[in-house]
C-alpha cells in the first residue's frame, strides 16, 4: 500500500492566510494596543511553549507507543513524526528569549539583592540557562531525528534490526525526555516565579503536553481523512485516541488537583503566593482553565459514541487545544505582565502567526514521506485493529 | 484478531482447551504437597506471633511500641503504608492493563487481586490497633448519633477510611465476579458431595450461558470502570496524610503522583516474589511464562525510575526553594544518623532496578527474585524515611529524639507477614490461582501453537 500525502494548493492558500491574519492583527495591535516590551515577550514565550510541547509530544507518542510494543498505532505513525519536525524551529524561537530575558525573569536582572534568588544563582543563571536549554533541543531534536529517520529506513529495507534499534532509541529518548521535561518546566515556566517552588510542577506541565499532543494528532486525522487519505484508519483508532483524550483530561486534572489542595491546605505563605494572583486578578480564567480543560471533555467524551465520532472529537480538541493555551497563558502571564494583562489582538495575532508556521512545518513533512510506514512488524496489528 | 508473529506467545505448552482446566484446577483437586504443610507452619506460627503481640498492645497500651512525643508515627504507619501500597499491583494490572488491552494480564491478574485483598487486610489493621483501643474504629463512620459526634471531614486520615474501604470493596467485587466462572468450573469437576454444595453456593448458579456471560461481561466492564480511578486514588489519598502537613519533608506537592508510582512499583516486586515461587511449585510454567516475568520486570523499571525522579526531584527543590527547613529535612535524611535508611532506600529503589534495563536480567528468574526481595525491602524503607526521619528533627531541637521499634511492633509486622501469606497459600488451594475462563480468551490469539515463522523475535 503506498499512500502519498500531497499539499494542495487549497491548504497552503489556508495556511498563508492564517499567517496574514496574523501578521494584520499583530500590526493593528501594534498601533491599537500597543504593547510593551514585557507583553510581546510574554505572547512570544506563551507560544514558544505552546507549539514546542505539541511538537515534543509528537516525539513521546511515538517513543511510547514503541517501548510498550503497541501494535495499533503503527498505521499513523507518520503524524507524530511529522510533528517533531517542527522541533528546530521551536529552538531558534526558543533561543529568541535570550533578548527578551530581563522582561520575562525577574531573576535574571543583576543586584537584586534578593537572599532567596541569591540561593538559587547556581541554578539560575543566565549563561546556565542558555546551556540547559540547548542540550535540551540537542536531546530532543537529535533522538527524534534518529527516531523519523530509523522508520524511513525501514521503509527501504524489511530487516528486523530497524525494529530493535527502534526500541533502543525510544527507550533513550523516553528516558532524556523524562528527565528534561521537568528541568525544562522549571527553567522556562517555573521560574518565571522565581520565589516559588513545587515538586509536582514538571509532571503537571507534562500531562498539558500529552493532552495537546493528542488533541493535535487528532485534528490531523480528521484532516487527513476527510481530504481523502487514511483509509485504514477506522473507528477503532479514532475510538482510542478519544479515550487517550478523555483519560488525560482527567489525569490532568488530578495532578491540578493534588497540587492546589495541598497547597492550600497547608497555607504556607510561601507557597500560596503562586495562586493568590491567579485567583484574584484573573479569576475568570483561572475557572475557564479548568473547565475547558476538565469538565467539558469530561462530559463531552463519556460516553462510547461520543470518542468514535470522528466531527464531535475534533470538536472537543479544539476546545481542549484552547484550554490549554490558557492554561499556559495563565501561568506565564501572572508573573510577567500581571494583573493588566488582556488577551486582545496582540495574543491572537501571535496564535495565528505561530500557529501558520507550525502547520506549514507539519503538512510541508508530511508531504514528503509516504504517509504509510512499510515492514514495521507490527503494521499488520495495526490494519486489523479491533477490540 | 490479527496478531504478529514477532510476539512472544503467552501460553506456551501446546494448550487445548481441556488441558488448560485440568492442569489449573490441579492444586485444588489434589492433596497438597509437603511444602505447602511446611509453608502454612511457618506463616500461621508468625501470624499467631502477632496476634499475640497485637493484644499485648491492646492490653498494655501503645506505651508498649517505641513512640515518643516528637515520633507519634514509627513502624504502625509504616507497615500501613507498605501494605496499601503492595495491593496497587493487583488492581492496575486489573484495570489499567485491560484498558491498554495488555493480554498477558490473564494469567497474572487472579492472584494479584488476591494480594491486593490480603494486602489491604493487613494494612487496614495498623490504624485500627494504633488507636489503643479498636472499638474506637466505630467512630470513624459519620454517622448522625443523638450524641452530635461528628467525624473531621477536613482530617485526611478520615479520607483514608473512605478511600480504603471503597478500594477494598471494589477490589473484592472484581475479583469475585472475575472468578464466578471459573468456580462454576471448579463444582462441575469436584468429586466431593460437600464441597460440590459449597462451589455451588459460591458460583452463583452459573452455568455459562450466552445470557450469564453477557451479563458477567458487563459487571466487568463497570468494576474496571469504577477500579481504574481507584489505583490513583487510594495512594494519593493515604500520601495526603503526611503532605497536606507543614513538616519539611512530608509537605511536597509530588507526592501523590510519586505515592502512585512508588505503590505499583512495590506491588510488582510483591507479585513477582510470590509468583516466581508459585509457578514453579504449582507447574504453571506455560502460562506465567518468561515473557510475562520479563513484561512485569518492565513495569518495574518504568515505575522505579519514576520513584527515582521523584526522589531527585524532592531533593532539588528542597535546594532550590531556599527554606532552610527543608534544605535540613533532606540533609539530614541523607547524612544524619538515620543515613542507613536512606543510602538502603535509594539503593534497593534506584540503583538496582536499573539493572534491568539488561534483556539477560530481565528474563533471568532468580535474579528478578532477589531484586524483588530488594524492592520489598527498599519500599518498606521508603515509607521508613519518609516518616521516621521527617519527625525525629523537626522545628524545635530541644525536643529532638530517635525512634527504635520495640519488639512488639516488629512482632505485629511479623504478624501481618503472617496473615499475608496464609491467605495466599489458602487461596491457592480453594481457588484457581490463574484466570482459567481468561486464559482460554487468549489462547487462539496468543497461544504457541499457532504458526510461527522464523523470525520470531524474542523480546
Amino acid at each position: 500500500m503506498e499512500e502519498k500525502y500531497t499539499l494542495k494548493r487549497k491548504t497552503q492558500y489556508g495556511i498563508l492566510s492564517i499567517v496574514g491574519v496574523g501578521i494584520l492583527l499583530l500590526i493593528l495591535g501594534y498601533f491599537i494596543e500597543s504593547p510593551n516590551r514585557q507583553e510581546l515577550w510574554a505572547n512570544v514565550l506563551i507560544n514558544n511553549l505552546y507549539f514546542l510541547f505539541i511538537a515534543l509530544f509528537g516525539g513521546v507518542f511515538l517513543a511510547l507507543h514503541k517501548i510498550s510494543y503497541a501494535g495499533w498505532y503503527t498505521a499513523l505513525k507518520r503524524i507524530p513524526e511529522a510533528l517533531t519536525k517542527f522541533l528546530p524551529i521551536s529552538a531558534a524561537l526558543m533561543f529568541l528569549i535570550y533578548f527578551g530575558m530581563h522582561d520575562l525573569y525577574h531573576w535574571s536582572h543583576e543586584g537584586l539583592h534578593d537572599p532567596i534568588l541569591e540561593g538559587k544563582a547556581a541554578y539560575l543563571n543566565i549563561p546556565f540557562f542558555f546551556a540547559r536549554m540547548a542540550l535540551y533541543f540537542l536531546g530532543w531534536i537529535g533522538l527524534t531525528y534518529l527516531l523519523r529517520k530509523n522508520t524511513l529506513d525501514q521503509d527501504i529495507n524489511p530487516d528486523l534490526k530497524y525494529h530493535k534499534r527502534g526500541k533502543i532509541l525510544a527507550a533513550l529518548f523516553m528516558v532524556f525526555f523524562a528527565i528534561s521535561s521537568s528541568t525544562m518546566s522549571w527553567d522556562w515556566i517555573m521560574s518565571i516565579d522565581a520565589h516559588w517552588f513545587s515538586t509536582l510542577f514538571g509532571w503537571f506541565i507534562f500531562i498539558g503536553m500529552f493532552v495537546c499532543g493528542i488533541a493535535t494528532i487528532i485534528l490531523l486525522i480528521a484532516f487527513l481523512k476527510s481530504q481523502g487519505y487514511l483509509e485504514y484508519i477506522n473507528k477503532e483508532h479514532i475510538h482510542d485516541m478519544g479515550k487517550y483524550l478523555f483519560a488525560f483530561s482527567i489525569f490532568w486534572m488530578y495532578l491540578w488537583f493534588s497540587q492546589y489542595l495541598l497547597i492550600w491546605y497547608s497555607h504556607i505563605p510561601e507557597e500560596t503566593a503562586y495562586f493568590a494572583p491567579r485567583l484574584n486578578d484573573h479569576k475568570f480564567l483561572f475557572f475557564t482553565v479548568l473547565i475547558i480543560n476538565f469538565l467539558f471533555p469530561f462530559l463531552a467524551l463519556m460516553t462510547r459514541d461520543s470518542k468514535r465520532n470522528i466531527k464531535w472529537l475534533s470538536f472537543v480538541a479544539v476546545i481542549v487545544l484552547i484550554g490549554h493555551w490558557l492554561n499556559i497563558y495563565m501561568l506565564v502571564i501572572p508573573g510577567t505582565i500581571g494583573k493588566t494583562a488582556q488577551i486582545g489582538l496582540i495574543e491572537i495575532g501571535f496564535i495565528a502567526l505561530y500557529l501558520g508556521g507550525f502547520l506549514y512545518v507539519v503538512f510541508s513533512s508530511l508531504s514528503k514521506t509516504p504517509l504509510l510506514v512499510k515492514n514495521d512488524p507490527l503494521l499488520e496489528e495495526s490494519f486489523h485493529y479491533e477490540t | 484478531m490479527y496478531v504478529s508473529p514477532i510476539r512472544e506467545p503467552l501460553v506456551t505448552g501446546n494448550k487445548t482447551y481441556k488441558k488448560i482446566t485440568d492442569e489449573i484446577s490441579a492444586p485444588i483437586e489434589g492433596k497438597p504437597g509437603k511444602a505447602w504443610y511446611a509453608g502454612i507452619t511457618l506463616t500461621v506460627s508468625a501470624l499467631l506471633l502477632g496476634l499475640a503481640m497485637m493484644g499485648y498492645t491492646i492490653w498494655n497500651g501503645i506505651g508498649t511500641w517505641g513512640l515518643n512525643k516528637t515520633i507519634g508515627w514509627g513502624w504502625g504507619i509504616t507497615n500501613f503504608v507498605w501494605w496499601v501500597g503492595i495491593g496497587h499491583a493487583g488492581t492496575f494490572i486489573s484495570a489499567i492493563l485491560l484498558l491498554f488491552r495488555q493480554k498477558w494480564r490473564t494469567s497474572i491478574n487472579r492472584s494479584a487481586e488476591a494480594m491486593t485483598l490480603f494486602a489491604v487486610m493487613c494494612a487496614g489493621l495498623f490504624p485500627l490497633i494504633h488507636m489503643g483501643r479498636p472499638l474506637l474504629g466505630f467512630f470513624v463512620f459519620p454517622y448522625p448519633n443523638t450524641r452530635g459526634l461528628w467525624v473531621n471531614f477536613n482530617s485526611p486520615l478520615l479520607w483514608d477510611v473512605f478511600a480504603i474501604s471503597t478500594y477494598f470493596t471494589v477490589s473484592l467485587l472484581f475479583w469475585y465476579v472475575g472468578l464466578i466462572p471459573d468456580i462454576g468450573t471448579i463444582r462441575d469437576r469436584i468429586k466431593s458431595k460437600f464441597k460440590k454444595w459449597i462451589y455451588g453456593l459460591l458460583s452463583f448458579g452459573w452455568t455459562g450461558s450466552a445470557k450469564h456471560w453477557q451479563r458477567h461481561e458487563s459487571i466487568s466492564l463497570i468494576l474496571a470502570g469504577l477500579a481504574a480511578p481507584l489505583v490513583l486514588s487510594v495512594h494519593s489519598i493515604v500520601s495526603t496524610d503526611f503532605a497536606t502537613s507543614v513538616i519539611p519533608g512530608w509537605h511536597t506537592t509530588i507526592f501523590p503522583p510519586y505515592f502512585v508510582a512508588g505503590a505499583i512499583f512495590s506491588g510488582f516486586a510483591m507479585v513477582l516474589t510470590l509468583l516466581i515461587i508459585t509457578r514453579k511449585v504449582l507447574n504453571l510454567e506455560n502460562y506465567i511464562t518468561v515473557g510475562h516475568v520479563e513484561s512485569m520486570n518492565k513495569i518495574i523499571i518504568a515505575t522505579g525510575s519514576i520513584v527515582g525522579i521523584a526522589y531527585i526531584t524532592e531533593l532539588f527543590i528542597a535546594w532550590y526553594s531556599g527554606v532552610e527547613y527543608e534544605q535540613y529535612a533532606f540533609l539530614n535524611r541523607a547524612t544524619g544518623p538515620y543515613w542507613w535508611a536512606y543510602w538502603i532506600m535509594m539503593t534497593c529503589n534506584v540503583i538496582s532496578p536499573q539493572l534491568l534495563w539488561f534483556k539477560k536480567l530481565r528474563r533471568n528468574l532468580v535474579f528478578t527474585f532477589i531484586l524483588s526481595i530488594f524492592i520489598n525491602i527498599g519500599m518498606w524503607f521508603e515509607r521508613f524515611v519518609i516518616i521516621v526521619t521527617s519527625l525525629h528533627r523537626d522545628y524545635l531541637p530541644s525536643s529532638w529524639s530517635m525512634y527504635e521499634p520495640t519488639i512488639v511492633e516488629v512482632g505485629i509486622f511479623i504478624g501481618t507477614l503472617g496473615l499475608f501469606f496464609t491467605c495466599f497459600l489458602l487461596f491457592i488451594r480453594v481457588f484457581p490461582v490463574i484466570a482459567i475462563a481468561e486464559v482460554k480468551s487468549v489462547l487462539k490469539s496468543s497461544g504457541d501453537q499457532k504458526d510461527k515463522p522464523e523470525t520470531k523475535e524474542k523480546h
